[in-house]
Formats: structure tokens, sequence, C-alpha cells
């Protein structure tokens, strides 16, 4: 995680959870301990508020129009670009492709970026414990290209060795691609080094920041990442938006995804050209309304003392992680140093879907299955996991109430 | 301890005791029918494997798996239920199982199978469950079918 020494005031998640409505509610007549964030966050009221004001004063549609509306538009659009470059501090908003998530981000340089360059038989390097977003598009280029998957495995404790990692780079590496933080095991992969070692052997670097860009500060200058993609939705922003980060070299060589509206400098009969990046790869009318829920969730978390944050989120985890070793039923999954907040485990004679359907019972909201990580899922020998994944809302005393809604699974199940 | 009602129902002995303890459980060699089913919301697997003998008459069942106590009981209760049954009673009742974990009207039922089979019915309070019940049932239509695999869906 990021040093932390520079923490003035603990972050106080009682202020933040004001914002969340939702929170607020309960299910089946219990309050509502929603402890599955890795997969979605809630939404604060910002940008709920950004979103409707947007939508009832300024909507129209973007870059086409000469109208007033279209013109103010486009300036929220944009706006919304230049925040999403700020928030991973690329160089500029010309790097900053808007898509629906982070899956169509890994899927549009797969099919842009790397399947002109690959020949049969180029490898492909991808840790053993990504998500089906950073598993299946680099299948596609196995099962259209030839391309042969290099898995990197991890320790037995979740952790990433970079020196496995490099010595899975060879002669036909073409990519390494990588989460920067896994949604199961909550490792955080040493993307700075990762980075200068494949660089230093000629290869490009794609990070999966879905989980790492919630978590973690990114600056992707520093980093030196090719590729860097993220989605809205954790972010405590809305569904169906998220950005590619793409070095301006590598997004000007690269060719369309998706063809339509918006993307083309010209069209006739004969030919088509196409616009510059990032236009070039987002035909037809944009996620907009989602694009300034977008640029109000940022600004929400830019708002907040992310160290702070992070400092809390660690907490959760280490006292979670703290009390579940009363349980000698509960195995955790992951548990590399300086790992995120999330908290998977087996449950020795319970399924995890029994288990979340009884904790669900009591309010409280985890997930359970594979996680779209199946080959992580194999990796530990297990079919299924529970997973309770925290965010800054999360308070101490919801890991009390996950704790005692185990102990009452497990006198059920047990 | 407070419990939910539904909870209560849903995890009742009977089930948990099929879960711990499933009947039929295991190949069988000399198998006429298999079927594989997938569930790909939770990654769980199951096999059936049926014994008709030249009458239509199903003489054996097994299974083999691992998934969670409902989908594990919901297959022990199969196998019971269905070993000696014509492949159209078994028909029958694979529909009425269906509604019966839906919380629908299933009728028509034997008196003793709807009784064993009503162990099941507090499913139909977990709508997200409803597929871990029904996939060993699934299956068992697909072996019968000599179809693909079955999903759970």
């Amino acid at each position: 995680m990021t040093a932390q020494a520079k923490i003035t005031a603990p972050f106080d998640p009682a202020a933040a959870r004001a914002d969340f409505e939702i929170l607020g509610r309960e299910v089946y007549g219990r309050p509502l301990v929603y402890l599955d964030n890795a997969a979605s966050a809630q939404k604060p009221r910002q940008v709920l508020d950004a979103m409707r004001d947007f939508a009832q004063g300024e909507y129209a549609n973007v870059h086409r129009g000469v109208h007033y509306l279209s013109a103010a538009a486009t300036g929220r659009y944009e706006s919304a670009r230049e925040a999403v470059r700020r928030f991973l501090n690329a160089r500029g908003s010309d790097e900053i492709v808007f898509t629906k998530g982070g899956t169509e981000a890994i899927n549009l340089v797969a099919a842009s970026f790397l399947a002109p360059r690959i020949e049969a038989g180029d490898e492909i390097v991808l840790s053993v414990m990504e998500h089906h977003s950073n598993i299946v598009p680099w299948h596609f280029l196995r099962e259209r290209c030839g391309a042969v998957l290099r898995w990197v495995d991890v320790g037995d404790d979740g952790s990433l060795d970079v020196e496995a990692l490099e010595a899975a780079i060879g002669p036909k590496t073409r990519l390494v691609a990588i989460a920067h933080m896994s949604n199961v095991l909550g490792t955080i992969a040493p993307l700075k080094e990762i980075v200068a070692r494949a660089h230093a052997r000629g290869v490009p670097v794609l990070a999966d920041g879905c989980q790492g860009a919630v978590h973690e500060r990114v600056d992707v200058q520093d980093l030196d990442v090719d590729f860097y993609a993220i989605t809205g939705h954790k972010l405590y922003g809305p569904t169906g938006i998220g950005a590619l980060y793409g070095k301006r070299a590598h997004l000007k060589a690269m060719r369309p995804y998706n063809g339509g509206g918006e993307m083309i400098r010209e069209v006739t009969r004969e030919v088509v050209t196409y616009a510059d990046p990032p236009a070039r790869f987002e035909a037809g009318t944009p996620p907009i309304i989602e694009a300034v829920g977008l640029e109000a969730a940022l600004a929400y978390l830019s708002a907040l003392d992310r160290e702070a944050v992070a400092a809390h989120e660690s907490d959760l985890y280490a006292y979670a992680r703290e009390s579940v070793r009363r349980f000698n039923w509960l195995r955790a999954i992951g548990d590399a140093p300086g790992k995120g907040a999330i908290l998977s485990f087996e449950a020795e004679g319970m399924h995890a879907h029994d288990l979340a359907t009884i904790l669900d019972r009591e309010g409280v909201a985890v997930r359970a299955g594979h996680h779209c990580a199946q080959v992580l899922m194999e990796r530990f020998g297990v079919v299924s996991t529970t997973r309770a994944s925290f965010a800054l809302y999360n308070t101490r005393g919801e890991v009390d109430a996950l704790v005692a809604a185990l102990a009452k699974a497990q006198k059920i199940l047990g | 301890m407070v419990m939910d009602d539904s909870l209560r129902e849903l995890y009742q002995e009977v089930i948990l005791d099929h879960s711990r303890h499933p009947h039929h459980y295991g190949a069988l060699s000399g198998a006429s029918h298999v079927g594989e089913g997938y569930n790909p919301l939770c990654g769980d697997r199951v096999k059936i494997y049926l014994a008709v003998d030249s009458e239509g008459r199903i003489t054996n069942i097994t299974f083999e798996g691992k998934g969670c106590a409902i989908s594990q009981a919901s297959a022990s209760l199969m196998t019971d239920t269905l070993t000696g049954k014509s492949i159209a009673e078994a028909e029958k009742l694979m529909g009425g199982f269906l509604h019966l974990v839906k919380g629908e009207a299933a009728e028509g039922l034997p008196e003793d199978d709807r009784e064993r089979l009503e162990a099941m019915a507090g499913v139909s309070a977990f709508p997200m469950r409803v597929k871990c019940a029904t996939l060993a049932w699934h299956t068992m239509k697909s072996a019968l079918e000599g179809g693909d695999a079955a999903k759970s869906e």
C-alpha cells in the first residue's frame, strides 16, 4: 500500500456514509452491510446529483450539433476526460479513451493494438490471478492468431513474484497483461517494477486497474505503463463507463475498434479515413451522462485524503482478517504483504453459496463464486470462495456483523 | 438463536442430511445414459449415471459432483425419487419438481414422491438459488435425451 507517513487525521467513514443513501436501508429487516464493493461500489449523492442535474439542464449529444446544448454537453464530456487524465496523471487527455468499462478497454487493446502485431507462436504473459476480462481477450488471440498464453503463478500467499514474471518473458513475448490489484486475493502487483523489467526486454505492459485504481494512487507516467484500464462503477461512479489510458504513440498507431459515427475523418463510397485518437476509438454516441457521473465520482474521491482512506480500508481488512482467525474452519486465500482490502476465504464443509445465502439474510452482502477468476480458483484448488471486499464507507462495526453472521452460518451448516 | 423462517425452511435437517451424506453417490459401471451438468454461475458440476432397462424403466441412478448443500441434496433426493420409475413417470416428476422449487402448483405427483420432494420447496423463497436445486434435474433430462451437457439456467 501507499506510504502512510503523512497522515494527519484518520478517515471518518461516518461522514462519508451520509453521502451514500443506500447504506441506510435495511434488507430482510436488518441493516444493510454492503461488503461486495469489489464487484461494484455504491454511488454517493454527489454522483447521482451531477448526473441528474446535467440530464435536466445541459444534455444533448456531443461533438455534433452547433447548438447551445450540444456545445455545453461536449464541454462536460471533455471535462470528464480531463478529470480522468488528472486522476491517472496522463500527459494529455488525448491519451484517455472512454469505453463501456474495463472489459471493453482491454478488448480494445487486444483487437486494435495487439492482434495486428501477433503472429502464430507469439506470446502473451499474464498471471493466474487475472479476472476473466484480462484473460478471455487474450484467448481470442490464441484462437484467432495462434498466440500462446504464458501463465505466471502466484505464491501460496497470493503474492506475485517479479522474478517469476520476468522469467516468463521471452523473445516472442508481445505483451504483459497484469492486474494492478487482484479482485480475489487483494494482491497488489509491483507494477512499476514489472513495467521496468518488461520494457528492458522491449515488451509493453497493460495493467488492469479496475480494482487498483480504487485503492492505489495511480500515476501512469511514473509507472511508465503502456495501457491502464479502469471502470467507473467500482470508483463510486456509474455503470456503463470506463476508460483506457494508452500512451499517445501506441494509440496513434492503433487501428480503429468499432466502426460508426464520431470515429471518422471522412467517409466516401470508396474509402474511409479515421479520426485521431481518442475519437478514433469512440464510435457511436458515447455514455455522456455517465461521463459526467464519473467526473463527479473522481472529484468525490480526490476531495478525500486518499492516504487516510487507504489506511482506513487497510485497518478494516486487518481487523477482519484478525477476527476470523477464531474460526478454525475458515481458510483465508491471499495473504500477500501490503495487499488490498479484500478477504476471500473457503469454509470447511460449507459451500460459498450456502454461506452467502445465510449471510444475506443477516443483511450482509458478500460475493460467492469464482469471481470471474476460474484460473485462480484452479490454482488454489477450490471451485469457489466467499469474498468480503471493503470500501471507504465500511466500518469496524460492519466487520463485527460479518463475523457474527459467519458464526451463525457455521452453526446452521457446519 | 433467532433464525429467519425461510432460512430454517431452506436448510432443514433433511436437506443438510442429504448434502452431508448423499444417497447413490459415485460412478455407475454399465450405465446406459450419462449426463453432465454445469452451473456457470458458481462453477459447480454434476454427473448423472443412469441404468435404463429394455422396458424403459430406470433401474439405477447415481451421481457425482461437488456443489452447495442445495444442489447436493437435490441430486440425492432425485436419485431416491426416480429409481424404479419409468421414463414417462420420471419426466412427469421432473416437471413437477421444477414447479415446486419455483413456488408454483405442482399437481399430479404421487403422494410419497411429493412428500419427499416437499423438503426442497423452501428454495422457492430464494430465487437466486433455484438453479442450484434444478441442476441435477436438468442434467437428468439431458442424460435421458442423450444431448449436450446441461446448464442450469
